[in-house]
């Protein structure tokens, strides 16, 4: 690890001074620190917000609900509000890491957390991101994880966060503040930059901007809401590939869904033909694979990710059967899925 | 004086007469409050005043030779040492039980992330950002085959037969052709290798994290080139093994090279991506079954032939058929092995070796056998238990095979099992599998001393507690012979300047180190009763009192000074006599996903009979543990390699999937058949851990067949293995 220097910042406004070239901000920590060690990231300056009161707490300001950046994953999954009113939220972020780390981990930081692309934690190995024009190992190598959607000859590289496919589906949107005080919104998904030929540039966010809070809209009326995640063990991995599903029905047939992918895209990945393509469908099978059909038709692999369009097909036509009613409604998060 | 005992005939159950039932109870481990409270010190735990820190180099070419290590890239920076290389240098570890230098490549590279120099610094960062930073040129070179199954660098022996195995293949009248592979996988201990190294003039310290003592001695002396008498390793606490820690490593090596040139202490932590990288991995493998019976189910031929993989240099191929061999027979029988050579992390003893990956596709073969004959697999197994050991002709010492299938099958409640994809609880199929367990039984030469004063007993030897149990067990096989409670008993391990014993490995501490405990303990009793005036027969001892001839007197007023005895155990007459192996057998629920192919092990029963049980709670967690790894190996675990460097993907434990807790299900049982091997050793007892790895695996991926149609021939049985293989069974 290199040596970098560390400054605590009190509130917004002073973080917004600290933060300068080769700085980066920390809270918890949980995947900057691990990419430090390795010398992955070797920031000059640590900006440590973590007690910024401003960012901190989870608020309801009628139009629905504030997430401060600050409140860690466990605070996220456990708030009752969250539970009743956006309860896929809760499940995604309980299929993700480990309680050590969700104690830990914090909002925006889940957003911010970098790929686990192996070869980008290599640095024997080629990796654009890592070091832009240098090439990507992944290409010819192993990759299991890679995406399917979205990459491009320089990446393929995905975007690891269960939570930041909740709030896809869920349409929620993140308050950025500018190193001036001027504050932005923007959907979950418009905070993620495609790969392109710059794969080391993920996000929109200019120098000197932070995430302040995430913004979920009031909960739709009798939605049903539904994570599921599949992976290669059955806690603690990342996903293979999850879908989140919000579908509100029309009687006996669906009258809206908002679906988001993970485990196959560098951001959160969303196909509005595919939400489309479920409207006034009756639920079942066919219909649901159709769907996902129009989504998987989409699909670039790698000759290890052939077996995700599949897999992909497969977890959404389950998701929605769950969402529907179709299957026995499961307990608790997706971990948990075994018949009693 | 060391007494040396061989195992010649069948010895007297001693530990059943002496009657204060502490041998077989189900005892904490001594050593349990200070590891849960951080007090127990491992390898890298308390840095000694003056210690510098040392983090290894990786090679980043696949072949080919260093052209320069700029020390000048580093020199400069802020607390750093020196940068240290040359020709002591270890490739990879020594493979188990070696006693002697591994390969030591000099200026050549052999896979990518050997490890090539050593850079030393004040602090463990600033090693480390020098490590990363070192700058080293190389000569590659060319068309180097890093991936196995492109290897034309290929060792074969004749095959190991018995019998016409073509002639009864083609005589039986059903047959069965299959081919299985498994991944390469990683031992995975917690604790990553580290060694402290210390000289005092020319004798040099060593605390590790290492299995083996008696050998790393050895080794690090050989490696050194300097004499054994010369080095003391200290290793009281190893924070899991599985493997990997048999023999001497790179770490321990480059420390010792380090704090010689330096003249202080030297620390070297392998990261856990180095322990990934340059600690020997499980070859992959590629088996072939062929089986052939009668209709009635009665095997007439059987052939399990493999090929894996290695660097070259090492003599280790894994043993893949070492249970098919003797498990159970048929007329025919064939086994051949084909050892690749790949530039590649070398390959080596990892938990089961043979037993772990072979049993996987002897008995899934098996399974699809019965379903060929339409019979239970469990009567299928009950019908072809040999007499003897099917290969040699030898006798087996003690099996009890059939209880166990039996056992399992009604505890379990096998009669339960519903055909193929007939059971469904909601989006889940559900099924049960189950199959054999076997793993080989070893008594390897070990000495033990074992003291005793009024004050109680101490035992000396420089076995080790990889986190399976020895302090514990020993003290109770001591505490056992001497009449003494077991807090009585103070059990000293892991420093070479102690008696001489097996290490762990191959499941044979408790056999050997166990047995070299007893002896010593037998001793002290015998001069107990020459003092008593009585037959060592007539001598009882306990808590704290000698009776015999008459007499009861308290053992502290018949010990005037400590009396000490130390002896020594080696396999003779009856390993070559008999044929010891530990049984069992396993059955398996679960639950398989329809849509996602995801499985969950809804509960496991292991039955294992497996000689004397030395501490009922100890040896229950071993099994346990070794089911987990079963449980691993069928669904989880897999080592990636790139396939152009060969260079490991997932080096770490993120990326190299244990089983999490939530794989593993909470209805697990273990049941241990009572039972004596009289010809293994003199405390009777047999080999445990790895029994519980070998067939764990098999009776999962069986119940997934059953569940839902998927056989999967390439383990593990990921999601996308087993939706491809139940759209192939028509699922």
């Amino acid at each position: 690890m290199r040596d970098f220097e560390y400054s605590r910042a009190e509130t917004l406004s002073g973080a917004a001074g600290q933060i300068g070239e080769g700085a980066s901000v920390v809270a918890g920590g949980t995947n900057l620190l691990d990419l430090m060690k390795i010398q992955v990231m070797s920031p000059a300056r640590l900006v440590d917000i973590s007690r910024i009161g401003e960012l901190q707490g989870i608020s309801d300001d009628g139009e629905g609900l504030r997430i401060g950046a600050l409140a860690t994953n466990s605070e996220l999954a456990a708030d009752g509000r969250i539970r009743s009113g956006w309860p896929l939220l809760s499940r995604a972020i309980l299929a993700g890491a480990s309680a050590q780390i969700r104690n830990k981990a914090t909002t925006g930081g889940n957003l911010l957390q970098r790929t686990r692309c192996p070869y980008f934690y290599d640095t024997a190995m080629a990796c654009n991101k890592r070091s832009p024009g240098e090439g990507c190992a992944a290409q010819e190598g192993v990759g299991r994880m890679l995406a399917i959607f979205g990459t491009s000859e320089h990446c393929l590289a995905a975007h690891p966060s269960d939570m930041a496919v909740a709030l896809t589906a869920l349409r929620a949107e993140v308050e950025i503040r500018s190193k001036e005080g001027e504050t932005r919104r923007l959907p979950v998904t418009e905070l993620y930059r495609l790969p392109g030929d710059r794969p080391d540039l993920e996000t929109v966010l200019a120098p000197g901007e932070i995430i302040t809070a995430v913004r979920l809209p009031a909960p739709m009326a009798e939605t049903r809401q539904v994570y599921s995640k599949v992976r290669d063990r059955a806690s603690y991995a990342f996903a293979l590939v999850s879908v989140a599903a919000v579908v509100q029905m029309d009687g006996d047939r669906i009258g809206s869904a908002s679906l988001a992918f993970g485990g196959v895209a560098p951001r959160p990945w969303t196909d509005p033909e595919v939400d489309q393509a479920l409207v006034g469908a009756a639920p079942g099978d066919e219909a649901f694979g159709n769907a996902a059909d129009v989504l998987v038709a989409q699909a670039q692999c790698h000759p290890d990710t052939e077996f995700k369009k599949p897999l992909l097909r497969r977890t959404l036509i389950a998701a929605l059967r769950e969402a529907t009613g179709l299957a026995e409604t499961a307990t608790g998060a997706s971990t948990a899925r075994i018949p009693a | 004086m060391t007494k040396t005992f061989r195992m010649n005939e069948a010895q007297p159950r001693l530990l059943d007469e002496t009657g204060q039932g502490i041998v077989g109870a189900p005892l904490d481990r001594p050593e349990g409050p200070k590891k849960v409270s951080g007090r127990a010190h491992y390898a890298a735990d308390g840095l000694p005043e003056g210690a510098a820190q040392g983090v290894l180099v990786r090679a980043t070419i696949a072949r080919g030779r260093i052209t320069g290590i700029d020390e000048d890239s580093v020199s400069g920076l802020e607390g750093v040492i020196g940068v240290f290389h040359g020709p002591e240098f270890l490739r990879n570890p020594a493979q188990g039980m070696a006693g002697e230098a591994p390969v030591q490549p000099g200026g050549e590279v052999h896979y990518h992330g050997q490890p090539i120099a050593l850079v030393v610094a004040e602090s463990f960062e600033a090693a480390r950002d020098a490590a990363q930073r070192l700058v080293v040129t190389y000569e590659a070179e060319a068309g180097v085959v890093t991936d196995p199954a492109r290897s034309e660098e290929l060792e074969q022996d004749d095959p190991e037969t018995a019998g016409d195995f073509e002639a009864a293949f083609a005589a039986a009248e059903v047959t069965l052709d299959r081919s299985y592979t498994t991944p390469a996988q990683a031992a995975a201990a917690m604790e990553p290798h580290a060694a402290l190294a210390e000289w005092e003039g020319d004798e040099l310290t060593l605390r590790g994290a290492l299995q083996m003592l008696r050998f790393n001695k050895e080794e690090l002396a050989d490696s050194l080139g300097i004499p054994a008498e010369k080095v003391r390793i200290l290793a009281p606490y190893v924070g899991g093994g599985f493997g990997s820690k048999l023999g001497i490593g790179p770490e321990a090596v480059a420390a010792a090279l380090a704090s010689r040139t330096l003249g202080r202490p030297v620390r070297v932590v392998m990261t856990r991506q180095t322990v990934f990288d340059a600690v020997l991995r499980r070859t992959e493998t590629s088996q072939r079954l062929r089986l052939g019976a009668d209709r009635d189910g009665r095997l007439r031929a059987l052939s399990h032939d493999d090929r894996v993989s290695n660097i070259q240099g090492e003599g280790f191929a894994e043993p893949v058929s070492q249970a098919s061999q003797f498990l159970y027979g048929a007329e025919g029988l064939s086994f051949a092995q084909t050892l690749a050579r790949v530039s590649r992390t070398p390959a080596g003893s990892v938990r089961a070796p043979g037993e772990a990956v072979g049993m996987l596709a002897l008995e899934q073969a098996m399974d699809e056998l019965a379903e060929m004959l339409e019979m239970c697999p469990v009567a299928l197994r009950l019908k072809n238990l040999p007499e003897k050991n099917p290969m040699t002709g030898q006798p087996f010492s003690a099996t009890r095979l059939g209880d166990c299938l039996r056992e399992g099958a009604e505890r379990f409640g096998w009669d339960a099992r519903k055909p193929m994809g007939s059971r469904r609880e909601g989006e889940w199929y559900v099924g049960m599998g189950m199959a054999s367990a076997a793993r080989s039984n070893m008594l390897v030469k070990s000495a033990a001393r074992v003291r005793l004063s009024g004050e109680g007993a101490v035992v000396e030897t420089d076995m080790t507690d990889i986190g399976t149990g020895t302090y514990a067990i020993l003290g109770q096989i001591a505490a056992e012979m001497l009449g003494l409670p077991v807090e009585k008993v103070e059990v000293r391990l892991g420093d070479t300047s102690f008696p001489g014993a097996s290490g762990s490995g191959g499941s044979f501490g408790a056999n050997s180190a166990g047995s070299a405990t007893f002896l010593a303990a037998k001793a002290i009793r015998e001069t107990l009763a020459g003092r008593m005036g009585c037959g060592l027969s007539e001598l009882t001892l306990q808590e704290g009192i000698a009776r015999g001839g008459n007499r009861e007197v308290p053992l502290a007023e018949l010990i005037e000074e400590e009396l000490v005895e130390e002896a020594s155990v080696e396999a003779g007459d009856t390993s070559e006599s008999h044929f010891s192996s530990g049984f069992g057998a396993h059955f398996a629920e679960v639950a398989v996903h329809a849509y996602t192919g995801e499985v969950r092990v809804r509960r496991m029963l292991g039955v294992m009979a497996m000689g004397r049980i030395l501490n009922e709670k100890t040896a229950r967690s071993q099994a346990l543990g070794g089911m987990i790894w079963g449980l691993g190996a069928a669904l989880t675990e897999e080592m990636a390699h790139d396939p152009r460097t060969g260079h490991v993907v997932s080096r770490d434990l993120a990326n190299y999937h244990v089983p999490a807790h939530a794989d593993v299900p909470g209805d697990m049982t273990v049941v241990f058949l009572e039972e004596r091997d009289d010809m293994a050793n003199p405390i009777q007892t047999k080999g445990i851990g790895e029994l519980g790895i070998s067939g764990a695996g098999a009776a999962i991926l069986n119940a997934v067949r059953n569940a839902c149609g998927a056989r999967v021939y390439d383990m593990p049985a990921t999601p996308d293995r087993v939706i491809a293989a139940m759209e192939a069974a028509g699922f």
